[in-house]
């Protein structure tokens, strides 16, 4: 008998009974669907998190001031002061380093016109700033090194502040008041959306460092906030080469600890990607488990209806059907009920992260590859779970089995 | 001329812990093509074992069984299936339709094994054999939905889609009220009219006295008609 008379033979049986088959696809269509939905969720989640985190830049570095204490009383991170803007350009000359540039944070209010507003970041930096973070200018240019050397009052503005404080016009040599100092805009940085923490990126005012620690904050010293580096390629091997500069121009010995902090994208994103794999990996065993007691439902199932059907099993045999043609017979209705209920499964789990996505706005993303493994999920369960059975039926003895009351 | 059924001192033996059961012992007989045979004992004699060694379901422990010149108590599981598949159909006393099957497609079971007719052929074949047992109106009828008799008919039709030069049926009437009964007995000896050897198994002597030839068992031993 081949294969195809074999399923043909099989699909009569099981519509014959077609509350039972139903109930017994149940379990697996729940099972798979469940597998299909969570790691739709799971992969969609890592997704969005690997998107926004790429928005920071390639190869990104970062070096915070460390906590300065006196007298045993720390002020915690990044209150030393120690930190400089030549340290980042001392930095920038290390062979596993691309860029650097300061950064200086502060936060004041824009008046301009008759708008106001409190942008999320007001930072000042150096022009290497849009190189490291790998961002594009829309309309009009950055500031230069000169605008840093002479702390000129000029600024560029982010999409979303542009837009706030002119709307409907273009904010290109417009001018601004920051704490009542006028400053000439010179351009508007590209969008670049929303972060890994849910920060508006485009809200932002950025201008030369030295105007931002000299004039706004009024700050004698030129230490900075942070220093955004760009390694060229190996970040580890830079932010090494950073640490042990650093330690050197600080003149930290062996052994003290370091007066400053390095975080590293990569660090940032495998811990986060680490974790939603793990998420991911979680929701699918639990999944599993629950195909797992569907292959036990046909299993149970199956060795009912073989039990059931002894004497048709005696009868095929009396009329020359071989011990193989039922086993295959039997083994192909349960891989039948179990493929079955894997395609119902895939397409209720996929309505289901699409429903998902839609309603709770979670990303999700049904991979081909979490669909093939759904399915051949789906065969290797039908078929585990129903060889005993079948084995069983093929073994019967056929003037036993047509005897069976 | 060798015989078409020629079985020589074949006994069959259980061994049952201790006990030994020897349900067939020493028997000898030949049945020629185109013979009506009737088995007959009572229950316990050993002739229901002495059909399913004739129909190929149960391999003899000693002796030796000719089909048509070939030796079959040697042959393996598959073989003896093949064997049954194209030489033997069945009639049982519990008729055997799967339920909830439509007559056509109970008929058609036996060709889905060692062949590959289309379906259409398979279709037409089991019409045929419909037809001949009187039950072509009755073909998308499921066993429920017909009398006791015409379920026996249904199965007397699966008996010879296969066109078998044998059927054996095991107390084909055992079930059936007188009326049925009388047809069925009608439909053997046609089938047996049409060249087709029938073996009945019956401990009903009524029965019995219908077939041209008589073989009386008693504790697995032939006492008349070998």
């Amino acid at each position: 008998m081949n294969l195809l008379k074999t399923l043909h033979l099989a699909l009569r049986s099981l519509l014959r009974n077609k509350v039972r088959t139903g109930l017994t696809m149940l379990g697996i269509v729940i099972g798979i669907s469940s597998v299909i939905a969570m790691v739709a969720m799971g992969q969609g989640a890592s997704m969005m998190i690997q998107d926004q985190l790429s928005t920071m830049g390639r190869n990104i570095v970062m070096v915070f001031p460390g906590a300065a204490s006196s007298g045993g009383f720390s002020f915690g991170g990044g209150s030393s002061t120690t930190l400089t803007s030549e340290d980042g350009a001392a930095a920038a000359g290390l062979g596993s380093v691309r860029a650097v540039a300061p950064v200086v944070r502060t936060r004041a209010q824009i008046i301009a016109g008759g708008q106001n507003w409190v942008p999320q970041s007001m930072m000042g930096t150096s022009p290497e700033f849009l190189d490291v973070r790998d961002w594009a200018m829309d309309e009009g240019g950055f500031f230069t090194e000169t605008d840093v050397a002479s702390s000129a009052k000029v600024c560029v503005l982010g999409r979303t502040t542009a837009d706030t404080l002119f709307p409907g016009e273009t904010a290109v040599q417009q001018t601004i008041r920051i704490k009542n100092f006028p400053f000439r805009v010179l351009g508007v940085l590209a969008r670049k959306g929303t972060s890994a923490m849910g920060q508006d990126q485009d809200d932002v005012v950025l201008a030369p460092w030295t105007t931002v620690k000299k004039t706004l904050q009024g700050s004698a010293f030129s230490n900075v906030d942070q220093l955004l580096v760009s390694a060229k390629s190996d970040v580890e091997a830079a932010s090494a080469e950073l640490t042990s500069l650093l330690r050197q121009r600080h003149r930290i010995r062996e052994g003290d600890d370091s007066d400053f902090r390095i975080l590293t994208m990569d660090e940032m994103a495998s811990t986060v990607t680490q974790t939603s794999r793990v998420m991911t990996l979680l929701l699918a065993m639990i999944a599993s488990i629950s195909l797992v007691v569907g292959g036990i439902g046909i299993m149970n199932i199956m060795l009912v209806s073989v039990v059931e059907r002894t004497r048709e099993i005696g009868l095929r045999m009396a009329v020359g059907a071989r011990r193989r043609d039922i086993l295959m017979q039997f083994l192909m209705e349960a891989t039948a009920i179990s493929v079955a209920a894997g395609v119902i499964g895939m397409v209720l789990g996929s309505a289901a992260a699409w429903v998902i996505s839609g309603t709770l706005k979670w990303p999700t993303l049904i991979s081909p590859a979490s669909i093939g493994i759904a399915f051949a999920f789906s065969c290797a369960v039908g078929i585990f779970f129903g060889f005993y059975p079948a084995l069983r039926a093929s073994r019967m003895d056929p003037i036993e089995a047509l005897r069976y009351e | 001329m060798t015989a078409q059924i020629s079985l020589r001192n074949v006994g069959k033996i259980y061994h049952l812990g201790e006990v030994d059961i020897r349900p067939l012992q020493d028997v000898s007989l030949d049945i020629g093509a185109g013979e009506f045979v009737a088995i007959m004992g009572a229950s316990g004699s050993g002739k229901t074992t002495l059909m399913n060694v004739i129909g190929c379901m149960d391999r003899p422990t000693e002796g030796r069984y000719l089909l048509e010149g070939t030796e079959v108590s040697t042959l393996s599981g598959d073989e003896l299936a093949r064997v049954r598949n194209r030489k033997f159909g069945f009639v049982f006393q519990s008729f055997n339709l799967l339920a909830r099957t439509a007559a056509l497609e109970n008929v058609e079971l036996p060709l889905l094994y060692w062949n590959d007719l289309p379906g259409r052929e398979r279709r037409k074949r089991a019409e045929a054999a419909l037809a001949r047992v009187g039950l072509s109106d009755r073909m998308g009828h499921h066993p429920s939905q017909l009398s006791g008799g015409q379920q026996q008919r249904v199965a007397i039709a699966r008996a010879l889609v296969n066109e078998p030069a044998i059927v054996l049926a095991d107390e084909p009437t055992g079930n059936l009220d007188s009326a049925s009964e009388r047809e069925i007995v009608a439909l053997l000896h046609e089938l047996n009219a049409a060249g087709i050897t029938v073996v009945l198994v019956t401990h009903n002597p009524e029965i019995g006295a219908h077939a041209k030839r008589l073989i009386r068992i008693r504790d697995g031993r032939i006492v008349e008609g070998a």
